[in-house]
């Protein structure tokens, strides 16, 4: 498979000041169509890469390549999510997950005269992930887990070759979380994008992905590339399977030991 | 699904507490200022206090009547002034707040500027407003302007300013240019700011056209209770300052509904508000 996504050598800055290295020399590589989960002791700047991978920010040394084209700006074909749904509240959930639909060309021009066709496909996407019904209602109306639902939705309505997704489980519930695993699971096998999904839990890395990297504290860098070879779709009972247990005790060692090298 | 009789719950509506019902809760405001009006009556009368100095609230209401077509007439002309200054504070705070909000440059430049202009007293600047235009609806328009806008600019601009970051990268992500950030985003959401500065706004251009008037106008319910005053009618003055509360508080109402009705989203329960035009 080829590379859609490269990582050469990327560090990052915030200001002119040394110390404030958020990124130090991380490279890695990703082929289209894969899911990786990102790892790391809070404040390794596991958020910061994605940034840096987005185009939202600019890195201070090294290059970041999608497509094989280097990125030097925004890119505009990203979908995202994060721990805050950041639903728009004056628009229903139908009308949230078509935002995306109104900016991205060629969509954009088409909305007009292919509404019905559009929605049609919202509703389609809000189904798969469980929210018929709940069409018309307002964020307001809707549980912490409906939102997220809804946010990855709108992240995936236009099709992106890349889906960043900055701990989109963060603030819910260990049982709703584990439902939008399997959720965003089965938008991942219908669509196929590839995923860069940055996560506290390493449980959810290790169920969601192919691939696991973990990341140093700060001045991230990844120190273990670990791939995950239980076969799809995986279920809720894979999480509890003595491979996967032992998955994250290894992700959890190699944390702790990046944890301690900090302190 | 189980139907809700079935549960046997008592309805309950019949167990909210008396003053938590709707009809008393609309009441309570009238009942309120009816209460003010007697005892201000009883306060008068009892302790005999001459008309000049606080007149009886009987006393206001017949020179209310007996003025009445003067008093309409002043008012009309105290209503549109302030309408104008009050549009015109909309406008030019309206998109004086789009371009502050939309731009840090914009913002760290005009704000301290903007600050100094609204610390200046604008009764001070009456006078070289007289200078400017004479004596007349002009001077007036414009003080109720200058009052009202500065309310509109700031909501308006700290509406568009504080789109969550989230929210702001997820849009550029999908490579929306800046106006598309603002007219998806941040236009909607500072609506609710909008509002809520309207009816400061409101209230704020009623006292700028109205002392304006005291001062350099022969029109207006501000020059009516200054010659009433000069005249020792003190009862008709009070007429005066009763006519302008009410106006107030009916545009005050009036801004009130639209904000419901156009951002009801912002407010969600609006049932439960302590708004008085519930």
């Amino acid at each position: 498979m080829s590379d859609f996504l490269e990582l050469d050598r990327v560090s990052l800055k915030y200001t002119e000041d040394e110390t404030a290295l958020a990124l130090y020399h991380t490279s890695f590589r990703v082929s289209r169509g894969e899911f990786i989960a990102v790892v790391g002791p809070s404040g390794c700047g596991k958020s910061t890469l994605m940034k840096v991978v987005t185009g939202l920010w600019p890195a201070t040394a090294g290059t970041v390549k999608v497509a094989n084209q280097v990125v030097n700006g925004p890119l505009s074909i990203v979908g995202m999510a994060f721990q805050n749904a950041s639903l728009l509240p004056w628009r229903t959930a139908l009308d949230n997950v078509m935002l995306p639909l109104e900016i991205v060309q060629p969509h954009a021009s088409r909305l007009k005269k292919e509404r019905a066709a559009y929605e049609a496909k919202a509703r389609d996407l809000l189904a798969l992930v469980g929210l018929k019904g709940s069409e018309q209602r307002y964020p307001w109306e809707l549980s912490g887990g409906m939102q997220q639902r809804t946010q990855l939705c709108r992240a995936l309505v236009h099709e992106p070759s890349l889906l960043m997704l900055d701990e989109p489980f963060g603030a819910l519930d260990m049982f709703t979380r584990e439902e939008l695993w399997l959720a965003l699971q089965d938008l991942w096998l219908a669509n196929r994008p590839t995923v860069i999904l940055v996560t506290h839990d390493l449980r959810e890395a290790a169920f969601l992905a192919d691939r696991v990297l973990v990341m140093s504290a700060r001045p991230g860098r990844i120190v273990l590339d670990r791939k995950v070879t239980t076969p799809r779709p995986r279920t809720l009972e894979n999480a509890y399977l003595p491979e996967m247990v032992e998955l994250v005790h290894e992700l959890r060692e190699h944390i702790t030991a990046a944890r301690a090298k900090a302190a | 699904m189980a139907s809700p009789e079935q549960y046997d719950l008592p309805p309950l509506a019949r167990h909210r507490k008396f003053l938590d019902r709707r009809a008393v809760r609309r009441a309570l405001p009238w009942l309120v200022v009816a209460a003010m009006f007697l005892f201000w009556e009883l306060f008068v009368r009892a302790f005999g206090i001459q008309e000049f100095v606080l007149p009886a609230p009987s006393a206001i209401f017949a020179s209310l009547w007996e003025w009445h077509e003067p008093i309409l007439e002043n008012a009309w002309q105290t209503l549109m002034t302030t309408l104008v200054g009050f549009g015109l504070a909309i406008l030019i705070g309206g998109l004086g707040g789009v371009a502050l909000g939309s731009s840090a440059v914009l913002y760290a430049s005009f704000y301290p500027l903007l600050i100094g202009f609204n610390s200046v007293p604008k009764v001070a600047v009456i006078p070289i407003l007289i200078i400017w235009f004479g004596i007349g609806t002009i001077p007036a328009i414009i003080t109720a302007f200058l009052l009202a806008f500065f309310p509109i600019l700031v909501n308006v601009a700290t509406g568009i300013a504080t789109v969550e970051p989230e929210l702001r990268d997820v849009l550029r992500a999908l490579g929306a240019t800046k106006r598309q950030v603002i007219v998806k985003v941040g236009l909607p959401r500072a609506m609710p700011y909008f509002f809520a500065s309207l009816k400061i706004a409101m209230t704020v251009a009623f006292v700028g056209s109205i002392v304006a008037e005291t001062v350099a106008a022969n029109k207006g319910i501000g020059y009516l209770m200054l010659v009433a005053s000069s005249r020792f009618q003190v009862p008709l003055a009070f007429a005066g300052l009763i006519v302008t509360g009410v106006m107030g508080v009916g545009m005050y109402v009036a801004c009130a509904a639209i904000e419901r009705r156009m951002t009801g989203w912002a407010t969600r329960s609006a049932d439960d508000g302590v708004s008085f035009s519930a």
